[in-house]
């Protein structure tokens, strides 16, 4: 698997990242070298093996049903761009 | 019922309908954070650092909403899955701050269901459909937005962001409007049941996201599009009306379907297509680093099995055996879990089972009835359960006709007070002295001499008459049963 200018651009966009053209460029030989890299662990055969999803043993945790957070606004706000009325303000997305 | 087909200038056309719907968990706090989920509180007072997808932020995943959805799955007779996974579903978008939505693409909690659905209302076993449910999986609600408080910006309230939503998608095997309404108020009437999602569609605690196709009969299925958050039943069913009628113009203008996404605008009764989310459709979904596998052990499912209360298809099957009701009062009294909850409170007050045709009228039409009036739903009701046992009894043991019953229950629903006090109060009570009703008769049949005469000779008709006659001359409070007796002796 290898990629190309014009998917290195749509993942770019996909992810909100700018990318110039020269940049975009220059990225898709790092990408296939990741990607050659992530073929060549694809070589091993895991079939009989079960993912692992932590070093230890460990299953997820579970929360109870308890009212412990929330009702701090202006927390919440402060780093916002704009805020107005207790509400984030952005610029109008509409369908 | 007769298929639903839509006639188009080349034939007929079948409609195929899949519905995804979204369904609130009830519970106190958010899936993967402490925050409030009450409904109607001050913009982002409901909101943790987690759900503001502040940096460094982790979820910690609710017990209560995996075992809400564990118990909905059971209820539908579902796979349960006691290994499943959350994954990322990645898009931006201002009212999700994550940029991602925590959901179940590969390894959902519930798998495989099943619910039947009634397509006749006066017998809900005789014509059924089964309606296949391909899976349940637990997902985290965005935020909303408010694009009408500012003439250039939108406003954004994070208090739904991070409500955990059961995301319950039916298979294809809707055929009809009809069909897909019956499907959602079944489920809904079992979220209900389970108490796993208020079914409020009004808040938005249950909204369907509606896919409509359409083919010639036999055909393969058609190119399907998915018209987003319909939010009432009626809507549903206009939804696929209007979108299905589309479809075939479309086709027969010899134009082809694109597969996409449509909003419906109940405002102009059309569904138009949303086509700025053209990328959108890339989410690049993997699974969330930030949490462990879910792992269900064999106790935690067996405790939710056993949480689990009647269902309605049980119910109305009991009441109709067991109590002897029609099948329609046993429709009716189960399809709410709410008016069953009532009914039972109301048996139980009555202590026999004999009355259980009695009670199921006078919920049906006297109770529902005045609710109705009031706009009050059977929660609200101002007359306890207790209450209306009380009054029924006092109908049984021959204390109150049947329309000083419905006299005593308006005083009770405009007072609250006993029904056994107003009899006393008002003296309504009904009368069995045979002196009493038999001097009143005496007056009656000697006033209307010539109607006596044309009774005796055949006109048996006016038997009613003198009932009436009777009845009113007593302010209705006579035993009609020995105004019968009496009123027959007298003109024999």
């Amino acid at each position: 698997m290898s990629v190309d200018t014009a998917t290195v651009k749509k993942i770019a966009s996909l992810a909100r990242i700018a990318m110039s053209d020269a940049d975009a460029e220059a990225m898709v030989p790092e990408l296939n070298n990741i990607l050659g890299w992530i073929e060549q662990l694809g070589e091993v055969d895991t079939s009989q093996v079960q993912p692992m999803t932590a070093v230890i043993p460990n299953t997820l945790r579970l929360r109870d049903d308890v009212v412990t957070d929330g009702n701090v606004r202006d927390k919440v706000l402060a780093n916002a761009p704009r805020a107005e009325h207790g509400f984030f303000a952005v610029p109008k997305v509409i369908e | 019922m007769s298929e639903y087909r839509i006639q188009g200038a080349t034939g007929e056309w079948e409609v195929v309908i899949g519905l995804e719907v979204h369904a609130q968990i009830t519970s106190k706090a958010k899936l993967f954070s402490g925050a409030a989920t009450d409904f109607g509180a001050e913009p982002n007072s409901q909101v943790s650092l987690v759900d503001a997808a502040m940096p460094g932020m982790l979820p910690v995943l609710n017990g209560e909403c995996v075992r809400q959805a564990v118990r909905t799955g059971m209820a539908i007779e579902a796979q349960i899955n006691a290994w499943s996974r959350f994954d990322r579903k990645n898009y931006f978008y201002a009212d999700l701050p994550q940029g991602y939505q925590i959901s179940q693409l590969y390894h959902p909690i519930v798998g495989e269901g099943r619910l039947m659905i009634s397509l006749d209302e006066k017998d809900a076993d005789a014509e059924t459909k089964e309606i296949g449910i391909e899976r349940i999986h637990i997902e985290q609600d965005a935020g909303k937005l408010m694009h009408d408080q500012h003439p250039t910006q939108s406003y954004v309230d994070l208090n739904r962001s991070g409500v955990a939503l059961m995301e319950i998608v039916s298979k294809p095997d809707m055929r009809s409007p009809a069909e897909a309404g019956a499907y959602v108020k079944k489920l809904r009437s079992i979220l209900r049941y389970v108490g796993s999602c208020d079914g409020n569609m009004e808040e938005g605690s249950m909204r369907a996201d509606v896919n409509v196709s359409v083919r010639k009969p036999g055909d393969a299925f058609g190119t399907r599009t998915e018209t987003k958050n319909v939010n009432s039943v009626r809507y549903v069913m206009q939804t696929i009306e209007i979108e299905a009628n589309r479809q075939v113009d479309v086709l027969e203008a010899g134009g082809t379907i694109v597969q996409e996404t449509r909003l419906f605008d109940p405002d102009k009764n059309e569904t138009r297509s949303m086509r700025s989310k053209e990328d959108a459709h890339d989410y690049r979904y993997f699974p969330d680093p930030d949490l462990l596998p879910l792992v269900l052990d064999d106790q935690f499912l067996a405790d939710c099995r056993a949480s689990l209360p009647e269902l309605p298809d049980a119910k109305r099957r009991r009441y109709e055996g067991d109590l002897g009701l029609t099948a329609y009062a046993a429709a009716v009294l189960t399809a709410e879990a709410e008016t069953a909850r009532w009914f039972e409170a109301l048996m139980e007050a009555c202590g026999d089972q004999a009355m259980a045709k009695a009670a199921s009228n006078w919920l049906i039409s006297d109770l529902f009835g005045a609710l109705n009036r009031l706009g009050m739903d059977i929660e609200d009701s101002p007359v306890s359960p207790a209450q209306g046992a009380e009054l029924l009894k006092l109908v049984a043991d021959g204390t109150l006709s049947g329309s000083l019953a419905k006299q005593v229950f308006e005083i009770m629903l405009e007072t609250g007070d006993d029904p056994a006090k107003i009899v006393e109060e008002k003296g309504l009570k009904q009368t069995s002295d045979t002196g009493a009703i038999e001097s009143v008769i005496a007056g009656i049949l000697d006033a209307n001499a010539e109607k006596v005469a044309q009774y005796k000779d055949g006109k048996e008709a006016l038997f009613g008459f003198f009932v009436g006659q009777t009845m009113k001359a007593m302010q209705g409070k006579a035993n009609p049963q020995v105004v019968n007796e009496l009123l027959k002796k007298a003109l024999a």
